[in-house]
């Protein structure tokens, strides 16, 4: 299910938020109730926590993660890396990186598998992104941004990007991702989709102006209908079950 | 209508550089607000949407009120300039949107155009198209109706005018100081066709000579100076305080120009005074005026000599005629012996001759007399003349020449008296235009009498002389039919204004129609 909230009268939530299938981190806001939102769909399955980075707010724009680790940007002060790997589960790495685009979530786009990044980023950078976070990962473009980060949101089963992708494009980015994509918009006709919202796997949320057309091309792109963690459970269980039979 | 102001800035790149280009299939995405697919735009919204969403022309003035004055049909452009316009015409058009103008600063004019409206409304209706950016990028065109409420308020000309209609601020009194009034039907002429009073607010007819009144000095002194364009005039100026404002300085004045026109008219003889020949190298002294603009041509009718006098060397010496053209007598001619040839004198042909003439109310006296008008007489003819021989003159110029030996009759022009006989009381051809003048009618029938015949005579001037009509507009007259028999009677040397020199006039009122049949 796709929820729509807040933060703080701004509906760029994916910018004070970052969401993977393992973790939740959220800004600091004044006050709890853009946390309690995720909490209140999240806590007993993943962690939410709350922080900082480089003592700003805008957390979805500076760190790019997936189930299997996180990225941080070199400007994080120690504390707060310190804090994340302490609030994170032990699966999940934690690694700073000296990447001289330090708004990692701007530069990056990943899912659990694929990552599209920013075409200028350091080989090093490039080569730590496959290690920490397991994931391939493709130079690209979205409709010509160079940012893929801000311009697409994915997820291990499908994609929304840039209203203006071209057909020819939207085709080669899903063969890379290994998902359906489609071209959408958020937050009532805005392009920046990553701004817009944060997705995993079974949730997605979206800025408070998302309109119902857009909501609904969201979670029928993301699967998120049928998509419930305990659903894929029994998914699981059905195919073990099957295969038991 | 939204227009899409996307670019893919790579494709450029490539296209410039030559290489292979992909192509680009431009995808489909919902409306956000609709969901209908559309080609993504700026604002990733149907243009149905983007409308509901937003009005470009919120906060622009829908109803403007204008001020309008009926009495001259002019528009207030604040903060006083009244602009005179047509409905549904260019000027309006621009007045209407001008009022917008600072509405029409966020937003971009397109197009405009009237909306018919009922004059009486009092409404004018314009339909204005604009253009703005919305939301992004997205530029937004749409189309709204602004009102605009006639309210009636007379400009401050009209105010003033409909007080007192005849409130003047400058008189022109022009005067000349003869006999007859030929020199103003001439002048009339002359101002109709330059419309040198078209702000005259009125015109009176006096006494020797013709009264304006200007409601504003600058037009009085316009009306002076085209005057002395065209005649030799004198000027003189007076003011008057009519009140007076100590705290602002401000006073009132009300203008009087006398403007006095030389009494030297065209065919009248003239005896120059003695400094005024010797400064023409011993010219005349009998002399004849044969043209006046603002220059005095003379010609001396025995040598074929000719002078001018300019509006200066004029009122230096100032001289009266000696006769004037009230006194031309009718003379037979009985025989013509030219002794010269024939002489271009400024523009005319002369020649002189020897010639036997008799007053045609005394047959008892022959004079033998030389003139210059060899070329049109031949015996038989009729001429006009000056009668030295029976004139009693009293000029104190003549008495200045010692010897001087008079001519017994000087002729002045050949006479088609006999001709028109035939053809009085038909109508002419071509008619004048007439200014809009107080005539006095106190004065009695044969005052009016007097007036019709001396008009008569100018309109006969004008058929003979080519020159003065050179200036002047004459109109064809649509009463006239020329008939058969007509044309075949005056088939001889009767002058008459050729058709190709008349206008054709679409405008002549009835009134004005009515007037000249009065007058001829």
């Amino acid at each position: 299910m796709a929820t729509r909230l807040m933060f703080e009268n701004s509906c760029e939530v994916g910018v004070f938020s970052k969401l993977t299938n393992a973790y939740c981190l959220v800004a600091i806001g004044g006050s709890e109730s853009f946390y309690s939102t995720f909490e209140a769909e999240l806590a007993d399955v993943i962690p939410v926590v709350k922080t900082s980075i480089a003592g700003t707010r805008i957390i979805g724009r500076l760190c790019a993660g997936n189930k299997n680790g996180l990225l941080l940007p070199h400007t994080t002060t120690d504390q707060e890396l310190q804090h994340l790997r302490n609030s994170l589960p032990d699966q999940v790495v934690v690694q700073r990186v000296d990447e001289r685009l330090s708004a990692l979530g701007n530069c990056i786009a990943c899912n659990d598998h694929v990552a599209l990044t920013h075409t200028d980023l350091d080989r090093e950078t490039e080569e730590l992104i496959a290690d920490v976070l397991g994931v391939e990962v493709f130079r690209q473009t979205i409709a010509g941004n160079i940012l893929v980060g801000s311009y697409c949101a994915i997820s291990n089963r499908g994609g929304l990007v840039h209203p203006h992708t071209s057909i020819e494009d939207l085709d080669e980015l899903s063969t890379l991702l290994q998902v359906p994509l489609v071209a959408g918009t958020i937050n009532r006709g805005s392009e920046v989709i990553a701004a817009g919202m944060v997705v995993n796997d079974w949730t997605a949320f979206c800025g408070a102006d998302t309109t119902a057309t857009e909501l609904s091309v969201i979670e029928s792109v993301f699967k998120l209908r049928e998509a419930q963690p305990t659903a894929i459970v029994d998914e699981m269980r059905k195919s073990l079950i099957d295969s038991y039979v | 209508m939204v227009a899409n102001m996307f670019v893919v800035p790579q494709t450029i790149v490539a296209m410039a550089a030559n290489m292979f280009v992909v192509p680009q299939t431009r995808g489909t995405v919902l409306c956000c607000k609709c969901g209908i697919p559309m080609a993504p735009n700026p604002a990733n919204m149907c243009v149905t949407c983007l409308r509901l969403e937003v009005d470009i022309t919120e906060g622009l003035r829908k109803h403007v009120i204008i001020m309008y004055c009926p009495e001259c049909e002019s528009y207030l452009q604040p903060p006083r300039t009244w602009i005179k316009a047509q409905l549904e015409s260019k000027e309006l058009l621009t007045f209407c949107v001008k009022r917008l103008e600072n509405d029409l600063k966020k937003v971009r004019l397109v197009n405009a155009e009237f909306i018919w409206t009922e004059p009486h409304s009092k409404r004018i209706k314009v339909k204005l198209k604009v253009q703005k950016e919305v939301l992004n990028g997205a530029i937004l065109e749409q189309s709204y109706v602004v009102e605009y409420v006639q309210q009636d308020h007379m400009c401050e000309s009209c105010t003033r005018f409909q007080a007192n209609p005849d409130q003047w601020v400058a008189a022109v009194q022009l005067r000349q100081r003869v006999a007859h009034r030929r020199t103003f039907f001439y002048l009339e002429q002359l101002i109709l066709k330059h419309d040198a009073a078209v702000h005259a607010i009125k015109i009176k007819q006096m006494d020797q000579g013709i009264d304006f009144f200007f409601g504003n000095r600058s037009h009085a002194v316009k009306f002076v100076e085209f005057l002395g364009k065209v005649a030799p005039t004198k000027s003189r100026h007076d003011k008057q305080l009519v009140s007076h404002d100590p705290k602002n300085n401000n006073y009132n004045y009300k203008y009087t120009f006398s403007v006095e026109i030389s009494p030297i008219c065209r065919e009248d003889l003239i005896c120059l005074p003695p400094k005024v020949a010797a400064s023409l190298g011993n010219l005349g002294p009998l002399v004849i005026c044969t043209k006046v603009t603002n220059n005095i041509a003379l010609l001396d009718p025995f040598t074929l000599r000719q002078c001018f006098l300019d509006t200066d060397q004029y009122w230096r010496h100032s001289f009266k005629s000696l006769l004037g053209s009230r006194q031309l007598v009718e003379y037979d001619v009985f025989d013509v012996e030219v002794v010269s040839p024939e002489y271009n004198v400024g523009g005319s042909k002369y020649v002189l001759a020897d010639i036997e003439v008799a007053r045609i109310t005394d047959y008892g006296k022959l004079f033998y007399i030389r003139t210059h008008l060899g070329h049109i007489l031949k015996p038989g003819d009729r001429a006009l003349g000056y009668d030295l021989y029976g004139a009693n003159s009293n000029d104190m110029e003549l008495d200045k020449y010692k010897g001087l030996v008079l001519p017994e009759a000087i002729l002045i022009k050949k006479s088609y008296e006999e001709k028109r006989q035939k053809k009085r009381g038909k109508p002419r051809s071509w008619k004048l235009k007439s200014l809009d003048m107080e005539v006095d009618d106190t004065k009695g029938r044969a005052y009016e009498e007097k007036m019709n015949s001396e008009y008569e005579g100018f309109l006969r001037d004008l058929e003979e002389n080519p020159e003065l009509r050179f200036n002047l507009s004459l109109y064809r007259n649509r009463d006239y039919q020329p008939s058969e028999m007509a044309s075949v009677s005056e088939g001889d040397d009767m002058p008459s204004v050729p058709l190709e020199e008349l206008l054709a006039d679409l405008e002549l009122s009835e009134q004005e129609d009515g007037e000249d049949s009065m007058r001829e």
